[in-house]
């Protein structure tokens, strides 16, 4: 008890000065709500089940420590492709960086002018799934995101959109926390993708709620740049109709803390949900989390998750994977896989894959390596005069693409494939 | 060509000798056969030419034209003109089996100071190779060796040193797991490369490769040892009486 309390003194103490920002209308109630369910979880400490391999202290503090701004070489990603632009700055929707917000089959808005209007769709989306996500784990840190978010898009795609919109999270100050909340409502039948890039923040507070109706379609491609000192937790809650599809990829280049979270229930019949995860890490000040939790309450679906994690010199990956069967959740598909690449002895791979299955008639699977480069291959590869560096980045890329592949846009995997290309051979 | 004096080998980890001093001189364009029974360092001496790790060296040497190869990177001993065709080819998934063509062949041109091949040269070179051993646009764009079949593996082999041009091919156990059909079309590819400049070491359990890759010279090995050394009868000898003959009577 004396460990309950104290974490709950930690949480008041906290969250003392905290101000809510003005949510207008649905916005106050939706966000007064969501304070009162951290006061009640209490702030994550690393004494939790759920933060044992990850330490919550940087993302929990009062303040955001610094982290430098990395002048990053490589310029923007996808600029070839044509999308619509959704630029923020530390944290900040900057509408002269942004493009027009409309487009064809989409319906983008500023979150707080949607908080304004009283009757808005985004009132039965934003901090509704977050709630949702809340049980049989707490995440108090996505319910201090509703609670604070202070910027944020809400999209509404009514047919096939006519382009991809790209939220891009441009960092500039150092010291810049930033909390976002977007939320995003396939109708039925329709159908987006949504790129997520830059490095955000000093600390990135960020959360993503997806609704999506009966056959609607949502692909998610993100990367999260190359700032060394950059910390970010971010979560990404969707919830299936029947028959729809949710495709989920997300790589990740350096950075002191990632912790994202990825929370799927499918609530449909028929639906296919995957999610896919790379990163590359260099270095002791390289810790990367991926969290997933996917909750089948239907017949006949289909799940997948594939974690990636290159990791050299002191670099620490952490996998904590979940499939949960609910009872008559029959005929259920679903896979995991979670390896570590680990290219030295001093790196780490934590990783804690777990099913729950209370259906009788379903077929889960579920698998966790970590290893070093396979010495035979490379051998294979030098002995047609490749360099070892370059058999070694090759191997690597070949361990990476099984999440790479979970990319439906060519375009887009070729690009971030070149990324990675780049990273391995700057890191080699 | 190839000059290997005296070679002695080891395990690096377990204190166990596999060759015990083998000697073989491979002149230009020749091909050498080297026959014997499981466990007679065949393998090993592939491995240890082509710069594989887990041996140690504990005596003798092995030059490619006078450079000295084991004291090279394999990645150098390529560049200098060796090949070795597995017996196992390696499955790397995720790296097209064209990348990673245009990567070996590029990288060696590069090791030697030659310019890389320009994308279209190199595009027309693997078709012309690849339609000779029957292999096509579909296998070239699929990743290496993943969901080959036996034959599929050891025919990219031989597309691989059609495409690098070494000046000394060792083809280890390229039969091994190929029906009749496959034999006969990895073996005329083989045979389209041989050329004046280029020699070969063809190791193989079974005569019947070298129905189809015909040796100037058939050697014997056992017990980490070169025991024998005949024309392209020897071979005749071994399918017809097997290894304990030959093995008596040089013990």
């Amino acid at each position: 008890m004396a460990l309950a309390k104290l974490k709950m003194d930690a949480t008041q103490a906290r969250l003392a000065d905290v101000v809510l920002p003005d949510g207008a209308a649905w916005g106050n109630a939706a966000r007064a709500d969501a304070l009162a369910r951290v006061q009640a979880m209490g702030l994550p400490t690393k004494r939790d089940e759920y933060w044992k391999y990850t330490d919550p202290a940087s993302l929990v503090a009062h303040d955001a420590p610094k982290a430098a701004l990395f002048h990053n070489d490589e310029g923007p990603l996808f600029t070839a492709v044509d999308r619509v632009r959704v630029v923020f700055v530390d944290g900040v929707f900057d509408a002269d960086a942004s493009d027009d917000l409309r487009a064809e089959g989409l319906e983008i808005e500023r979150l707080s002018d949607a908080m304004k209007t009283d009757i808005h769709w985004a009132k039965d989306v934003y901090g509704v799934l977050e709630t949702r996500g809340q049980t049989p784990v707490a995440r108090p840190l996505a319910a201090l995101n509703t609670a604070l978010a202070t910027d944020g898009v809400v999209i509404r795609v009514t047919g096939k959109a006519s382009k991809p919109v790209n939220l891009i999270y441009l960092h500039q100050d150092e010291n810049s926390d930033a909390i976002l909340h977007n939320v995003v409502k396939v109708e039925a039948g329709a159908e987006v993708t949504l790129l997520e890039t830059g490095p955000a923040a000093a600390r990135f507070s960020k959360a993503l709620e997806v609704d999506i109706a009966d056959g609607g379609t949502f692909h998610h491609v993100r990367a999260q740049g190359r700032d060394h000192e950059r910390r970010a937790v971010t979560h990404c809650f969707a919830r299936l109709g029947a028959a729809a599809t949710f495709k989920s990829f997300t790589l990740t280049f350096n950075g002191v803390l990632t912790r994202n979270e990825c929370i799927l229930e499918i609530v449909g019949n028929d639906a296919v949900a995957h999610v896919a995860g790379a990163c590359v890490g260099d270095g002791k000040d390289f810790h990367h989390d991926d969290t997933v939790f996917v909750t089948h309450d239907a017949v006949n679906c289909e799940s997948r998750q594939v974690f990636k994690k290159v990791l050299r010199n002191g670099a620490t990956g952490v996998f904590q994977g979940k499939i949960l069967v609910k009872p008559g959740a029959q005929k259920t598909d679903g896979y995991q896989i979670s390896q570590a690449l680990l290219l030295d002895d001093d790196s780490q791979f934590l990783a804690k894959p777990e099913l729950e299955i209370y259906a009788d008639d379903v077929a889960c699977s579920h698998g966790s390596t970590s290893g070093a480069i396979d010495e035979t291959a490379l051998f294979y590869l030098r002995s047609r005069g490749v360099s070892h560096n370059e058999a070694r980045n090759l191997l690597t890329l070949s361990f990476v693409a099984e999440a790479l592949e979970e990319i439906a846009d060519d375009t887009l995997a070729d690009e971030l494939r070149d990324r990675l290309e780049g990273w391995l051979s700057r890191h080699s | 060509m190839l000059e290997i004096k005296g070679l002695k080998v080891k395990l690096a980890e377990e204190d166990k000798q596999i060759l015990k001093g083998v000697d073989l001189s491979i002149a230009p364009g020749m091909v050498h056969a080297i026959m014997g029974p499981n466990g007679s360092g065949k393998s090993t001496l592939s491995y240890v030419l082509s710069g594989k790790g887990g041996y140690e060296v504990t005596g003798g040497s092995a030059t490619l034209e006078g450079a000295d190869l084991l004291a090279m990177e394999p990645e150098d001993r390529a560049a200098a003109g060796l090949f070795l065709a597995f017996q196992y080819p390696v499955e790397i998934p995720g790296v097209g089996n064209m990348t990673f063509l245009r990567t070996a062949v590029n990288a060696q041109r590069k090791a030697r100071g030659e310019d890389e091949l320009s994308a279209g040269d190199f595009l027309k070179e693997v078709r012309a190779k690849a339609k000779d051993l029957k292999i096509d646009a579909e296998m070239l764009k699929r990743p290496v060796n993943v969901g080959f079949s036996g034959g599929e593996k050891k025919r990219n082999e031989i597309l691989q040193m059609a495409m690098l041009e070494p000046k000394m091919c060792i083809l280890d156990e390229t039969d091994s797991g190929l029906d009749v059909d496959a034999m006969k079309l990895v073996s005329e590819g083989v045979n389209a490369l041989r050329s004046t400049g280029r020699s070969f070491l063809v190791i193989t359990h079974y005569q019947r490769l070298l129905d189809h890759i015909k040796p100037d010279v058939v050697h014997i090995m056992a017990d980490g040892r070169i025991v024998k050394t005949g024309g392209p009868d020897l071979a005749l000898e071994v399918e017809n009486n097997g290894y304990a003959d030959i093995l008596a009577e040089v013990a």
